[in-house]
């Protein structure tokens, strides 16, 4: 597989991962998703304190000629956010699972976070996306 | 071996000056009586101080890093790069039309308020509508004013559900940008295995919250929306107008007319069908076009004629208004207006018919080396798409770099998004078949590089005075001004 | 046939070609529009022109208008007769310059890239601003996407404009907000000024940009001390119209504390064209730059490390964000912009200080004279920049058909944009007009009964 894909995490068909760490889930893009991006030159980060919607946009990525949203996984109240992204956003291309981390949410309904894709599920998805391209 | 030029910032000294004027000859008083002392300037302007000399060998050398029509072969596509007439420059420029005041009393404009009348007459002719404002100062500009249009219309009769444009995936960038700045929500239509809307789902998503669908006919793939009669029924039925993205004009000037097919307003942009230069991004010009039931709508002033006097007409009760300070870019109109005045009918439509020849003719010399999508007989531009190339290792940003250093403009790469790796091409009409020759067999040659070293011809331009420029630098360390050191 | 000079391919040529297409007629590649929209008759034009006799018409036509090279102009309202060196149509009529479309591909567009570049900081320079973009249409649209960027800014949707803001530039602004459904408010004038009092009993917490023209449309400099502070206290953006050609002798913008500096640039060695093209000045702090609309030349390195220039930050452009895009600007004025920039460079900072004073000086003069005429008196009281308000003891529409006599124009009657000030004229007075013209404009206003 030419595009990483880590264990310990959930992934949904947008391509965000979201790892649980207790009743807060940690929200980033998959190095499939930044790898189509291109070199990251930008990130608007959600406030803290702001309710996300599973499904609903949350944080935009820019490259240098494309915008993407970053969906909120799963329901709940942000955290924490990753600031540094703010001055050094290619940390999503560097290291899209550990720097690179978007931002925090505490998780309202763990049945959400279980309905998503794990390693396994995630990788034939993206090979099965890789050839209707 | 190439080098940076130097910026104004960075030449001149102090004591140099380029200008001349005549002293004054009033009595003077001192600034600070005739100026209130704390809304001064305390700090002195950094602008340099240069010659004269210096002034006009910076721009021109300037000017050679630059290309242009009269450079070579610019088939960029949705763009209409034909050639623009130097006579155009030249009569825009009379000081009867330039040097003319916005504000000056109607009977000392009299020529201006005829060459807008006049125009208006033609491009009601060109375009089978009822009036045309010719204030929007470019494209986007005409949408925008298109849209207010049928917003007050819908407005007027009380029909306040529609919040919704529809518009096509092959729509121009600036579509659902207007839609947006006009307050509407933009309902994106999907496109059929021919490139056509896909008029399956236009009929679902038309319903009463429908305001407009905004189409470029023919597409930005080159393509005549043949179902375009059935597509105006669906919209119309439903309460909705069509808006016409005049972008594409330049296909069909006089064989078909957007009135006939059914479109309620049109945009037209002068800098593109009707040859006025582009300016390096502009000034342009975007008339906008009616049907009678909405011309009580359109902004103010029309200019109106009784008898042999021409006079500004604000008498429109439900006018949305100005969408420009004063009356658009009559210094651009002009210039359509004397190139209309030379073509005449026959010549209008020979160019739109050699534009259509020139871009059936050159696709069909790129297909022997290139992809071409929904390859059928074509309007004036079609989409190469380079995904093939790509996989090889240089993509159509690739290629374009590597037609650079053959001498030509590229075609727009990379749109419309429903063509991977697209280089949307168009030839227009004031090409001559030995540069689409010439133009063909660099992309062969191309073609053949990439097959031998694909990394190399994603490295270039190797020819260009400055090489690949850092896209992403800029954008992560924005220098956007000089500062002093 | 019109044109044939312009359309190269000959009818031998046309029939190679399709033979390569594999059609045997031009009509086989007009077959896929449908017979009923097919226009079944030739376009009803008038008869092509050859290039003589269009020159010949145009010229006719040119020759019906009056025009300041053969009047003495004292109207402004926002376009103003002022010296044009000569040396910008030449720069300007490059025609690498002016035949190039938007500098998509820098490394064949670093001549427009860089004008643009240095055009950018010029701006920046005048008005102490961080960031400027490639140019808007003109003033009014300047006017109007400046409250709408505040709006972005502050995510708040109201604004508040003054009425000493020109007319022109408050109708294109009520219609893009109207269309938006955006509210926008008036602040009322005391004395031919924004009336600041009432924008501190106006402004509140849902207001994004407060509007003001710096000299206002009476050609008066307004004080702003202390403005910018009740502006921000409501965490509102404060958004000034400027005249570029006032700001060397009046304080740079970002020093009174606006936010966004936008305005009309035609005085920058621009003719007036009848009102078009104009250049819409567009320049913010930098927090704004992510909410500003148009074009930004940006500064880079190319893959040799020499310096280069690109369009940068295009995300927030209509053709990458699309319907989230902070403008649908695509066109703009750039030709115009690039004509602004070697007017600075050619007249550079003593050359701008000199025209900006004797704007000041004789229009100080003329005010003096004409208002100690009787009947004539100035509509307010305060200093002009370059224009000034005149009750005159007529009608200004009769004053003016006697003045064109003499091919004198005279001042703009702005009764119809004022209501309540009736027969009003605003005359504007620049470095081009001489003492003799002056004392013949007045000699010929003493005269009226």
């Amino acid at each position: 597989m030419e595009y990483k894909v880590v264990d310990g995490v959930k992934y949904t068909q947008q391509h965000e991962w979201a790892r649980p760490e207790g009743n807060i889930a940690v929200v980033g893009l998959s190095d499939y998703a930044q790898n189509k991006l291109g070199e990251i030159v930008f990130v608007e980060l959600p406030d803290i304190g702001a309710a996300v919607e599973a499904g609903k946009s949350a944080a935009v990525i820019e490259s240098v000629k494309a915008v993407a949203d970053l969906y909120a996984p799963v329901d709940g109240t942000v955290t924490e956010v990753n600031e540094t992204l703010l001055d050094q956003p290619e940390l999503i291309n560097q290291d899209p699972y550990g720097e690179g981390w978007v931002f925090k949410v505490e998780i309202k309904d763990e049945s959400q976070l279980a309905s998503l894709m794990d390693k396994p599920a995630y990788e034939e998805f993206i090979i099965k996306e890789e050839k209707e391209e | 071996m190439r080098k940076a030029k130097a910026l104004l910032f960075e030449m001149g000294r102090s004591g140099r000056q380029g200008y001349s004027l005549p002293s004054c000859d009033v009595p003077e008083k001192p600034v600070d009586e005739l100026l209130p002392k704390k809304m001064l300037r305390t700090e002195p302007l950094e602008i340099p101080e240069l010659s004269e000399v210096e002034v006009i060998r910076h721009y021109t050398e300037l000017s050679t890093r630059n290309f242009g029509v009269d450079t070579g072969f610019y088939p960029l596509g949705s763009c209409t790069m034909k050639y623009n007439p130097k006579v155009n420059e030249e009569v825009a420029a009379l000081p009867g039309f330039a040097c003319m005041h916005p504000c000056q009393p109607e009977h000392t404009v009299q020529g201006a308020l005829e060459l807008y009348y006049n125009m208006e007459q033609h491009l009601k002719e060109l375009t089978g509508m009822e009036r045309f404002t010719m204030q929007p100062s470019a494209g986007a500009h005409g949408e925008l004013t298109g849209l207010m249009v049928i917003q007050a219309y819908h407005r007027n009769r009380d029909d306040h559900k529609r919040n919704k444009v529809l518009i096509p995936v092959t729509a121009h960038g600036t579509n659902p940008a207007t839609v947006t700045m006009a307050g509407y929500e933009v309902v994106q239509i999907p496109s059929d295995d021919r490139g056509n809307v896909d008029l399956a789902a236009l009929k679902e998503a038309v319903d009463d919250t429908t305001s407009a669908l905004m189409l470029t006919n023919p597409s930005t793939l080159g393509l005549f929306e043949e179902e375009i009669t059935e597509m105006a029924r669906v919209v119309h039925d439903a309460g909705g107008l069509l808006y016409y993205d005049g972008a594409n004009l330049n296909a069909i000037m006089g064989y078909a007319r957007p009135g006939d097919m059914g479109f309620d307003v049109v945009h037209l942009n002068i800098h593109k069908t009707l040859s006025t230069p582009h300016g390096g991004g502009g000034p342009g010009s975007g008339p906008v076009g009616v049907k009678e039931r909405l011309v009580p709508y359109l902004p103010v002033p029309l200019v109106g004629k009784k008898g042999d006097h021409f006079y500004f007409d604000y008498d429109l009760p439900e006018s949305i208004g100005k969408v420009h300070s004063f009356y658009g870019n009559f210094g651009v109109v002009i210039k359509a207006y004397n190139y209309m005045r030379m073509m005449g009918a026959e010549g209008l439509k020979q160019a739109s018919t050699d534009a259509v020849l020139n871009s059936n003719y050159l696709a069909s010399l790129l297909k022997k080396t290139y992809y071409i999508p929904y390859d059928r007989i074509r309007k004036h531009e079609f989409v190469v798409s380079a995904k093939p190339e790509k996989k090889k290792g240089a993509g159509a940003g690739d290629i374009a770099k590597a037609l650079l250093d053959r001498g030509f403009h590229p075609p727009t790469v990379y749109f419309p998004l429903i063509v991977d790796e697209a280089l949307m091409t168009e030839p227009n009409d004031t090409e001559s078949k030995e540069t689409l020759d010439a133009y063909a067999q660099a992309m062969e040659d191309i073609a053949k590089d990439i097959d031998q070293d694909a990394e190399k011809v994603a490295a270039g331009p190797y020819h260009t005075v400055v090489g690949r420029l850092d896209e992403v630098r800029a954008v992560r360390n924005p220098i956007l001004r000089w500062e002093k050191k | 046939m019109g044109g044939k000079h312009y359309l190269p391919l000959t009818d031998e040529d046309r029939q190679e070609m399709l033979s390569t297409i594999g059609v045997k007629s031009i009509e086989d590649l007009f077959s896929d529009i449908p017979a009923e929209v097919r226009l079944q008759r030739e376009l009803d034009l008038p008869p092509a022109l050859s290039e003589l006799e269009a020159v010949k018409h145009l010229n006719s036509l040119a020759a019906k208008n009056k025009h300041l090279n053969n009047c003495i102009s004292f109207m402004g309202a926002g376009v103003y007769d002022h010296f044009i060196p000569s040396v910008i149509k030449h720069i300007t009529g490059r025609s690498e310059f002016y035949t190039s479309y938007t500098p998509y591909q820098p490394e064949i567009s670093q001549g427009v890239l860089q004008a643009i570049f240095e055009y950018q900081t010029m701006i920046c320079q005048l008005t102490g601003m961080d960031v400027a973009n490639a140019s808007m249409y003109d003033g009014g649209t300047a006017v109007a996407e400046g409250a709408i960027m505040g709006c972005g800014a502050t995510r708040r949707s109201k604004a508040l404009v003054s009425q000493a803001v020109s007319p022109f530039y408050r109708a294109v602004l009520k219609n893009y907000f109207n269309s938006r459904g955006l509210p926008l408010e008036e602040i009322p004038l005391k004395d031919g000024k924004t009336d600041f009092a009432k924008l501190e009993e106006m402004i509140d917490d849902q207001v994004a940009s407060v509007v003001l023209q710096q000299p206002n449309f009476f050609g008066l400099v307004e004080d702003f001390d202390g403005v910018a502070d009740l502006v921000h206290n409501h965490k509102a953006a404060l958004v000034v119209s400027v005249d570029p050609l006032s700001l060397p002798l009046l304080q740079a913008p970002a020093d009174y504390g606006a936010d966004i500096v936008v305005g009309e640039g035609q005085s920058l060695g621009v003719p007036p064209s009848f009102g078009g093209p104009l250049l819409g000045i567009m320049a913010a702090r930098q927090s704004f730059v992510r909410q500003m609309p148009g074009r930004i030349a940006g500064e880079t390195v190319d893959s040799e490390g020499n310096r280069g220039f690109v369009l940068t930050l295009q995300t927030r452009e209509q053709h990458i964000r699309r319907e989230k895009a902070s403008s649908n600007i695509c066109s703009n004025e750039a030709l115009v912009a690039l004509a602004a920039a070697v007017y600075m460079a050619a007249m550079g900072p003593q050359g701008m200080h000199e025209v900006a004073e004797q704007c000041l000086q004789k229009t100080a003069y003329a005010r003096q004279k004409i208002t100690a005429l009787s009947g004539f008196e100035a509509a307010f009281s305060g200093h002009n920049f370059k224009e000034f308000a005149v009750k005159v003891p007529g009608k200004p529409e009769d004053i003016n058909k006697k003045l064109l006599q003499k091919d004198i124009l005279g001042g703009v009657d702005i009764s119809p944009f004022y209501p309540e000030l009736e027969n009003t004229m605003l005359f504007a007075v620049t470095e081009k007009r001489t003492r003799e013209e002056i004392d013949t404009l007045v000699q010929e206003l003493e005269g009226w009964k």
